[in-house]
């Protein structure tokens, strides 16, 4: 029984609470908070993959957001597509822009890297603004359908939206964290701490930073698409510069380069900024400093700063550190 | 031919206030090699101080715009004290986020003390005057001498005096620089107030052809980017022409190409010069 | 010859940093290049490893023109490296920086981590394997699990070496491998290289200790302002007129022992 192993005790109570969830909370606002947080969170696993872990401070992703969200849309209304192939559709073409912008964009460095991909993130949105016949500019795109039932399930409920966007969620969390903790996320976090060594060790790097890019545009893609699948129209508003702001505080307040650190982030601001009404009304004033408290004093987020406490309690309590086998005992 | 000079006239304003605070971003770049993602939401901080200070106390127009400046420049030192100097060391993305985070701050203050609205900044140059058979509002000729003067007074500030002097050999060589006894840590709050006081002219002078508001800073911080990129990080010259190429591209482009796309021209650009030379168009190429 | 460059030159702006340097290593060999500061010899390690492009000239390497190739093709065929200041992964473990050396011989991809199929259980057993091995035979088992922040600058230039052996080389490039470690360290990485040798690795060194590249070296190359002024056994080289006005030339104040 590997699933049952200590190490995976706390994600496993996690799966099991965020499944009941619907069950305990009755207030359709707080659920509705809760669905966005989790989009916002796959989207959020796409930055950390170039982000966090490849080091490479791409600032379009909500840009590609777009990208996802408005194939989405587009080919729903347009084309009449029901809402499953459309997200497949919109994750592969923003993956195909992802690999685009990142063959050109991936071949500058540091804050060149982060200016051009700024920029794409305007460009992307600028035309979304204004290209007025296909997106509908500043009115935005109305009516878009949601998912049709599959099979004997039907997604009308706000629980049925729920457990669909959860699904897509912890799909997201098995990839990037399959990819991390392997020989590709090893390559990918060499190429963060410097990519000249990771060259001479023989790897192409542009081809995995490359792949990086792709991933979380995909991931990016992914969210959109459940965005507009979810909330039924789109506004140019969703893919602003400030929403890849946004998504960069949710990256660094949970934890950048973690496993756990955008989950943490998108949920806690969100549920935050909606359940109080002062945090509502002053959110980035309190935000921004918080942000900047956060990168001086602990750069690795919320998430970071647990594992650096949990490591030095261990540490203190030589007993629990058991030999190997402790980690394959039964939970 | 007449519709050709007025767009010259246009390219020649907007241009002017690129310059400015493309100057004080790649000010800052040199010096500190900081891409400073706020540096659009102090302009914008520098506007609204102006609005307030000749709304509530009707201070003339001048008045409020150095009163502006001023206050700028202290918040600018705040800023390097509190938020860049402790990630002096820190890997390049971190202050980039701390910057991001300054952004969020300064936008949502604006928010919570001036609201959402947009304003108007009033100014005593709004008569309209015939220029080489132009109708042009004295305001924007106002922009382009006052840019003038400002450009002119930093390049003597720089080159005639010691402090700027050490300025620019920090942004030529910022570890030679602190061996040769410059003291860092000063010259890079000096920069912050030039920056910052700049950035606050800027706004003032902007404001009354454009409008103030919370995110005003957005496109021009972006288009500040774009033009440093262009012009070299951290280069001065190239802030400065960079700033009136573009000013002028826009203003050619929304007559004779697409008014609806304009914004895009300058990101367009970019994409299409860093797609060609990934290392910025002025640089030497050696690794 | 294992790796050979013909007229081989690099000029950054107007400073020929290496100036037509024809040079050859025999498989086998441990070749040393010396030569007073700023003459030249990382440069021409850079350029045979791929980092600058020459600005004139060929790179052979078995034969096959790699003038051209990337830097991680010219590992893939078999020339790794190590730099002057010593690079490593930092934030990992010893073992860590060592594993992912390897990562190059396999061919892991997306697919195979998201299904875990066998290719990713046996790659992973193999870096694994393979970074264990290379840790033993530098002689760093007992530090495979600290952190390369904190461990001793002797041990971090052994880490640097068995990274680049984890590679599977032909030719080993060690810039400067006992820089800044004292003089018992010194003899241990000395004997490191030859046990290398017995492995079968030809190793080119660039080192200001002279005792250890007398020792070690079966053909030095001195440069001098890029140029190559001499090259031959090391009793050659020592009594070379010219090498030795070169040294003398310059006030080298690093040639410390
Ligand atoms: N990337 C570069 N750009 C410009 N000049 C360079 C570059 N790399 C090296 N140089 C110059 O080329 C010359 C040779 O430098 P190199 O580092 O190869 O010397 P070296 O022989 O390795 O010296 P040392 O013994 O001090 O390590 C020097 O004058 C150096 O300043
Ligand atoms: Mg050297």
């Amino acid at each position: 029984m590997a699933l049952f192993t200590r190490k995976n005790c706390p994600a496993l109570a996690l799966v099991i609470l965020s499944l009941i969830l619907p069950l305990v909370i009755t207030n359709k606002y707080f659920m509705h908070v809760i669905i966005m947080g989790y989009i916002w969170a796959i989207a959020v696993y796409g930055l950390n993959i170039i982000l966090g872990y490849t080091g490479q401070t791409a600032l379009g992703h909500a840009g590609f957001m777009g990208i996802g969200a408005y194939t989405a849309g587009l080919l729903n209304l347009k084309l009449g597509l029901s809402f499953w192939p459309a997200m497949v559709l919109a994750c592969l073409f923003t993956a195909f822009l992802g690999w685009l912008a990142g063959i050109v964009s991936l071949r500058t460095r540091g804050h060149y890297f982060s200016i051009f991909t700024l920029c794409v993130g305007v460009i992307i949105h600028v035309v979304i603004t204004r290209w007025d016949d296909l997106t509908g500019g500043m009115n935005g795109l109305i009516g878009i359908s949601g998912p049709p039932p599959a099979g004997p399930v039907s997604f009308d409920s706000l629980q049925a939206q729920y457990y669909l966007v959860l699904f897509f969620l912890l799909a997201t969390i098995f990839v990037a964290g399959r990819v991390v903790n392997s020989l590709v996320g090893r390559t990918l976090t060499a190429i963060k701490t410097s990519e000249e060594l990771t060259e001479v060790l023989g790897i192409n790097t542009m081809k995995n930073k490359i792949f990086a890019f792709v991933l979380a545009t995909f991931f990016a893609g992914l969210a959109g698409a459940l965005y507009a699948g979810y909330i039924k129209f789109l506004g140019p508003q969703m893919c602003s510069v400030s929403m890849t702001f946004d998504m960069l505080l949710y990256l660094f307040v949970g934890g950048n380069g973690t496993i756990a650190g955008p989950l943490i982030g998108s949920l806690v601001l969100s549920t935050i900024t909606e359940s109080l009404q002062v945090v509502q009304e002053y959110r980035t004033v309190i935000f921004g400093p918080i942000l900047i408290v956060l990168i001086i004093f602990f750069p690795r987020g919320l998430y970071g700063g647990y594992e650096i406490l949990r490591d030095r309690i261990r540490r203190r309590l030589p007993a629990r550190e058991a030999p190997e086998g402790a980690k394959e005992e039964v939970c | 031919m007449d519709l050709f000079l007025q767009q010259i006239i246009n390219g020649l304003t907007t241009g002017s206030i690129y310059c400015l605070v493309a100057l004080g971003l790649t000010l800052v770049y040199g010096v500190m090699h900081l891409p400073n993602f706020a540096h659009g939401s102090l302009y914008m901080m520098g506007a609204f101080i102006t609005l307030t200070l000749i709304k509530s106390s009707g201070l003339n127009y001048w008045l409020a715009m150095l009163a502006s400046a001023v206050a700028l420049a202290a918040i600018g030192i705040a800023a390097e004290r509190l938020v860049f100097h402790p990630l002096r060391n820190a890997p390049h993305a971190n202050n980039l986020i701390a910057a991001v985070g300054l952004l969020l701050f300064l936008e949502g203050l604006a928010h919570v003390i001036w609201g959402p609205e947009f304003w108007q900044l009033p100014t005593p140059y709004d008569r309209v005057v015939q220029f080489l058979g132009l109708t042009i509002t004295q305001q924007r000729l106002f922009i382009v001498a006052a840019t003038l003067v400002l450009l002119a007074g930093l390049y003597l500030f720089l080159k005639k005096t010691l402090v700027g002097a050490s300025i620019e050999a920090m942004s030529q060589d910022r570890k030679g620089a602190s061996l040769v006894g410059i003291k860092v840590s000063r010259v890079s709050m000096l920069t912050f107030a030039i920056a910052t006081g700049l950035a606050a002219v800027a706004a003032s002078l902007a404001g009354p052809i454009n409008l103030v508001y919370p995110s005003m800073g957005h496109i021009v911080i972006l288009k500040a980017f774009v033009i440093i990129v262009l012009g070299g990080m951290g280069s001065l010259p190239g802030a400065v022409l960079g700033g009136y190429i573009l000013g002028l591209a826009e203003s050619m482009g929304a007559t004779y190409i697409s008014m609806a796309y304009k914004d895009l021209i300058a990101f367009a650009i970019l994409v299409l010069i860093l797609s060609l030379r990934p290392t910025g168009l002025l640089s030497g190429g050696v690794k | 010859m294992l790796l050979s460059t013909v007229n081989l030159s690099k000029s950054f702006g107007g400073l020929m940093a290496v100036n037509s340097v024809d040079f050859s290593i025999k498989k086998g060999q441990i070749v040393a290049i010396i030569g007073p500061n700023g003459s030249g010899k990382t440069t021409f390690f850079n350029v045979v490893s791929g980092i600058h492009r020459p600005s004139a000239g060929k790179i052979f390497f078995n034969g096959e023109d790699i003038t051209g190739a990337p830097v991680y093709e010219r590992t893939l065929k078999g020339i790794a490296r190590t730099f002057q200041t010593t690079t490593l992964f930092s934030n990992a473990t010893v073992l860590d920086n060592v594993i992912v050396g390897h990562r190059l011989r396999t061919k892991t991809g997306f697919w195979d981590v998201l299904t875990r199929n066998r290719r990713f259980k046996e790659d992973e057993r193999k870096c694994r394997e393979k970074a264990l091995e290379v840790l033993e035979f530098a002689g760093l088992s007992n530090l495979a699990d600290r952190p390369v922040e904190n461990i001793p600058q002797e041990a971090r230039k052994r880490v640097a070496i068995a990274m680049a052996l984890a590679t599977d080389p032909q030719l080993v490039l060690l810039d400067e491998p006992a820089a800044g470690i004292n003089f018992d360290e010194t003899a241990g990485i000395t004997e490191l290289v030859r046990k290398m040798q017995k492995r079968g690795l030809t190793v080119c060194l660039i080192e200001h200790k002279m005792q250890m590249v007398m020792n070690l070296a079966e053909h030095i190359m001195v440069l001098n302002q890029g140029m190559k002024i001499a090259e031959g056994t090391p009793e050659e080289v020592a009594n070379n007129k010219v090498v030795i006005e070169a040294y003398l030339g310059s006030d080298d104040d690093a040639e410390d022992d």
